[in-house]
């Protein structure tokens, strides 16, 4: 007797006809060159490379989300390594299916118009870059891989992220970072270039958050780092101490916090070239550390 | 400060059988027996005993009793020993009581008031040694009819994924934290042996058992999101979303730092020696419609190839809530009862929280059907199922299957002793101490398990052919086959059956 679920019914190999259609090799949306290659002169075509990029279009217009990501994984697993989804308007969980076992190719996606909530939620590993702003749960239990978003996100923003980068141009909701955590070096990096709302990095147990305030320079959020019990969270400009859940503590940069910071602002600003200002104009400005007091907030509540 | 605690078992050595081999004292990891070299004498203090019998058994020559203490407070009805003992822990600590397993308190167990029918003269019964005997079931998503191809034989209808079981038994969520690596291998080596499934609980799923048991895994997305990734997702056989636990209806857990060892921290996913939280409630879940989007997205996440199960605690009003999640597109509801067990939890939530499950089963399964949609999600009943007839009982009632907990603790050596929250299980079960955890060898603690599910099978088969029923499915919410006793009449109500006589 067959205990496993049947195989899913067809339809998975005979996409991509109406759909997707296979532009000319384009250039990536991601600030750097396509994977493979290796040391070959800058001006080398794509066939020189020794492979061409398998680049498709996907219109999401009057798809529903299963349909949506029912060609994403089609065209994934017929070998695209580049997509990009146009008219985008608010189909769910965008990346979260990409996955088959035994496979390990990351793929590029271009998102443009607006995606739905859980936008890269279980995402395992793919880079998504949005031409627009985002709902909430951007990232929700993410496991690997990048989402640049050239707008704004809503709540619950890298909620249980484990691992991969988020990178918001503008402003992010309430409940930013929520429990995010780390594990050795797998460490999730979440950057807004402008301010989040109350409440971020709650419960947050491992991982960097970095909000610069590009525009503001003061942050409106409270109760941030609310039961944070790991990870860090760097403020550009000034926060008041009455902003703070109870649990954390500002504390001074050290060297390596300068080192994150510029690695992490430089990756940032590579991506968002529109924002027309240079890391250093940017790291100039004082930042503020918040870490947990304790990595037990509630070690002392129990009898034993 | 002096503990004011008096002792709550008695150690009872008799010196005569006793050779100072000091077993008892290497058995327990509660520091209760101690050995004085220079008199070679055994020394006990009761104050560290848990009750637990490891020594009592593990003694060769049968030298120790443990009972409980003869000594006691003045007998007082409103003011039970239990009571004073945990204002006097909370006046020495400040701290809120902790407690594991599940609730002991006399509430009143539905399954010993029900009675189950036989058949006399009028139906034969059936001799499930020599007949065919259906326990197999199937969990998940059926669909509202079925259409036939044109050679009127194939099924055209396309049927949601479903798991199969042997036997309407599976093994409730213990995670890898809460329980040891050895007693959690036992559970899935057990579920694959037998052809049922274990359930991960929420402290993932380590990376070395998942190709081999991962297809009898139903893993679990809780609050904490510990241990997350594709593979955990797609290697199991389907995913459950845990809303509640019936010990601790509401409230998050705490995994305390002591136990996130390396493997558990590496399991997990979480930095080695920090407490793991899981929050209270799900932050992405505050609705019906919040709870449909990560049904949705653990779909997209599975490819559509696995059932979704959701797991919530029976509460109030809950039977509403039931209806709210299978619109939401679970394909199998687990409901989990006043009696489920746990780790740790406050010993005030375990034992105030909740309702019982056998109400809780049969009020949802009734309002599920009242509103047509009953076949489009399975329901596990969970929480205090003891034995064979409280599976059966729990299936008459209107459940698909059951989960067991307790139970399959208990057949790895678990004496219910309530200190899992110690972390010192002497029988190496709730313990992430390797001296410990090396008292399980899963390949006897499965074979212990198996043994469970193979006995428990047998004697559903031989109730159900005394019922004149040859397949499980024929009793699910058959409420004709039990009657109730000693029972009101607004229970019998809830209940959906006659009282015995009727």
């Amino acid at each position: 007797m067959d205990k496993f679920p049947p195989e899913p019914g067809p339809g998975l190999a005979d996409c991509c006809q109406v759909h997707c259609r296979i532009p000319g090799p384009d250039e990536s949306a991601f600030g750097r060159p396509p994977v493979a290659g290796g040391s070959v002169p800058d001006g080398a075509t794509e066939k020189e490379r020794g492979f061409t990029m398998d680049s498709r279009e996907i219109d999401a217009s009057g798809l529903v989300h299963r349909e949506l990501n029912d060609r994403l994984m089609e065209a994934m697993l017929s070998g695209a390594d580049r997509l990009v989804v146009r008219n985008v308007y608010g189909q769910r969980y965008i990346g979260t299916r990409l996955y088959q076992p035994g496979q390990s190719k990351k793929l590029e996606i271009e998102v443009f118009g607006t995606p739905g909530s859980d936008l890269g939620a279980f995402m395992s590993g793919h880079h998504i870059r949005v031409h627009g702003n985002v709902q909430d749960g951007v990232g929700n239990t993410m496991d690997d891989g990048e989402i640049v978003v050239e707008g704004r996100a809503g709540d619950v923003l890298g909620m249980s992220m484990r691992g991969g980068k988020i990178f918001i141009r503008d402003e992010a909701g309430y409940r930013t970072a929520l429990h995010m955590k780390e594990y050795l070096d797998k460490k999730p990096v979440l950057v807004i270039g402008d301010s989040a709302q109350d409440f971020m990095g709650e419960y947050m147990a491992g991982g960097i958050v970095i909000v610069l305030a590009l525009k503001k320079k003061a942050h409106r959020a409270n109760f941030i780092g609310t039961g944070m019990h790991g990870g860090v969270i760097y403020l550009r400009g000034q926060v008041e101490k009455s902003q703070l859940g109870r649990e954390v503590e500002i504390f001074e940069l050290d060297d390596q916090d300068r080192e994150i910071l510029d690695r992490h602002v430089g990756e940032f600003l590579q991506r968002f070239p529109e924002l027309k200002v240079s890391r250093e104009e940017v790291l100039k400005e004082n930042f503020v550390k918040l870490m947990p007091l304790s990595k037990r907030p509630y070690g002392k509540l129990y009898a034993y | 400060m002096k503990s004011f605690l008096s002792p709550e078992f008695q150690v009872i050595r008799d010196m005569g059988r006793c050779d100072q081999c000091r077993g008892c004292e290497r058995q327990c990891s509660f520091g209760t027996h101690g050995y004085i070299e220079a008199l070679d004498v055994m020394t006990s203090d009761d104050s560290k005993c848990s009750g637990c019998q490891r020594c009592v058994i593990f003694c060769p020559k049968n030298a120790l009793v443990i009972r409980p203490t003869q000594s006691s407070y003045r007998p007082n009805a409103v003011w039970s020993r239990e009571k004073l003992d945990d204002l006097k822990k909370q006046a020495e600590t400040g701290g809120v009581i902790l407690t594991g397993c599940g609730s002991d308190k006399p509430m009143r167990i539905y399954w010993d008031h029900l009675l189950l029918n036989a058949s006399q003269v009028t139906n034969p019964s059936i001799d499930p040694l020599r007949e065919p005997m259906e326990l197999r079931t199937f969990l998940g998503q059926k669909p509202d009819a079925i259409s036939l191809g044109e050679d009127g034989v194939d099924i055209t209808t396309e049927v949601g994924p479903n798991i199969c079981l042997e036997s309407p038994i599976l093994f409730s969520a213990m995670s890898y934290g809460a329980i040891s690596y050895n007693a959690f291998k036992s559970l899935a080596m057990a579920a694959c042996n037998f052809g049922t499934f274990f359930n991960s609980g929420e402290g993932g799923l380590p990376k070395d058992l998942r190709e081999e048991f991962g297809r009898c895994a139903v893993v679990q997305v809780a609050s904490g999101r510990y241990g997350i990734d594709a593979e955990y997702l797609n290697c199991a056989a389907a995913v459950e979303i845990k809303v509640g636990q019936g010990a601790k209806p509401g409230i998050g857990g705490h995994l305390p730092a002591e136990k996130v060892s390396h493997l558990v921290a590496e399991t997990r996913m979480i930095p080695e020696g920090t407490d793991a939280i899981s929050p209270a409630p799900h932050h992405d879940i505050y609705s019906i419609e919040d709870l449909s989007m990560l049904i949705n997205a653990l779909k997209e996440a599975t490819n559509y190839q696995k059932p979704i199960s959701v797991k919530i605690a029976a509460v109030h009003n809950f039977a509403a809530i039931a209806s709210g999640i299978v619109r939401a597109g679970a394909d199998i509801i687990a409901i989990d009862g006043l009696r489920g067990g746990t780790g740790a939890a406050p010993k005030t939530i375990r034992d105030n929280v909740g309702i019982p499950i056998e109400l809780a089963i049969a009020s949802v399964d009734q309002r599920l059907r009242d509103e047509g949609i009953r076949n489009r999600c399975s329901l596990v009943a969970a929480g205090g199922i003891r034995c064979s007839a409280d599976v059966i009982k729990a299936i008459a009632l209107g459940a698909d299957a059951t989960y067991i907990g307790t139970a399959a603790l208990v057949a790895m050596g678990c004496t219910l002793c309530q200190k899992c929250y110690t972390g010192k299980c002497n029988w190496g079960i709730c313990t992430q101490d390797p001296r410990l955890a090396g008292r399980v060898n899963p390949h006897i603690a499965s074979r212990r398990l198996a043994n469970l599910l193979r006995a428990w099978s047998m004697e559903i088969k031989e109730m159900l052919g005394g019922m004149g029923i040859n397949a499980i499915e024929s009793l699910r919410g058959n409420r004709d086959h039990l009657r109730g006793v000693g029972l009101y009449e607004w229970e019998l109500d809830v209940l959906g059956v006659k009282g015995a006589g009727e």
